[in-house]
């Protein structure tokens, strides 16, 4: 397939991400808007290395093209740790304010 | 036009669709399960350009584990409607505003790169197989691998810190 698919692709999937983080007021819904974020750059990620596989073959390199997948990897590990993380801050903050809407947590700035 | 673009446009219009179904739902659960939708497609695409380690790594650790926690977490906390937020139209047409313009300028910055030749293999190649990765990782990627677990255990220990009543 054209890499000019994937990048258009990718680039609408990270821009609903956007919209859905600055639309939405509800914690939980921009954190998964977060995650299909995420989720597009890994699409990217892993399109461009095998573009680069290709190139790679041809000039006689037949590794090219492994470390994009492996930057996707350490994404997703990332991702699993934030998202435990975060989602913890998420119940401890209905605990105190009975609200997962981020216009309550409006404090810092008074 | 082959099957691997039927499959190409069937993954991205289903990508596409479940994305857009997670911004526009009113009820978080709705969401959740738009999103789990959507990650199938884009590991469906993960498939197709023969990433088969990160096609299963994707369901079990995003469709599998995280969204699982998702769910619980909603549950828990028991979403109901006199917590639904406030609705403002005009900050969600800026929000909106703002997202189209960003896309548009990506699109206009992209649509006549040099990429315009290039193509992703998909269906073969053997870059993304679970031996050649393996290979990889516990030979060049071994430091990082060593401390993406010490993350996942600074990780656990925060948020079982966070998470307790005190």
């Amino acid at each position: 397939m054209p890499i000019n698919y994937y990048i258009f692709l990718a680039i609408s999937l990270f821009c609903i991400g956007i919209v859905g983080v600055l639309t939405r007021r509800n914690a939980i819904i921009i954190f998964m808007c977060i995650e299909l974020m995420l989720n597009a750059v890994n699409l990217l990620l892993v399109a461009f290395s095998k573009m680069h596989h290709l190139n790679g073959v041809a000039q006689g390199n037949p590794a090219a093209g492994t470390d994009g997948q492996l930057f996707v990897f350490f994404i997703m590990v990332v991702a699993a740790a934030e998202v435990s993380v975060g989602l913890a801050i998420i119940v401890m903050m209905y605990r105190n304010i009975h609200s997962v809407d981020v216009n309550f947590l409006n404090r810092l700035k008074h | 036009m082959g099957i691997t673009q039927i499959l190409f446009w069937l993954l991205s219009v289903m990508a596409l669709f479940s994305a857009l179904m997670v911004v526009t739902n009113k009820n978080p659960v709705y969401s959740v399960l738009w999103l789990i939708l959507a990650f199938f497609a884009i590991s469906g695409h993960f498939l197709m350009l023969n990433a088969q380690f990160l096609f299963i790594v994707n369901i079990i650790v995003y469709a599998g584990a995280i969204m699982v926690l998702f769910l619980f977490v909603i549950m828990l906390i028991n979403l109901n409607k006199e917590s639904e937020p406030r609705k403002n139209i005009w900050i969600k047409f800026a929000g909106a505003l703002a997202g189209g313009c960003l896309l548009l300028v990506l699109v206009a910055a992209l649509r006549n790169s040099d990429l315009k030749g290039q193509v992703a293999q998909v269906k073969e190649g053997s870059i993304g197989l679970i031996k050649n990765l393996g290979m990889e990782l516990f030979s060049t990627y071994v430091v990082p691998f060593e401390i993406s677990s010490i993350l996942f255990l600074s990780a656990m220990v925060g948020a079982v810190v966070i998470g307790k009543k005190e």
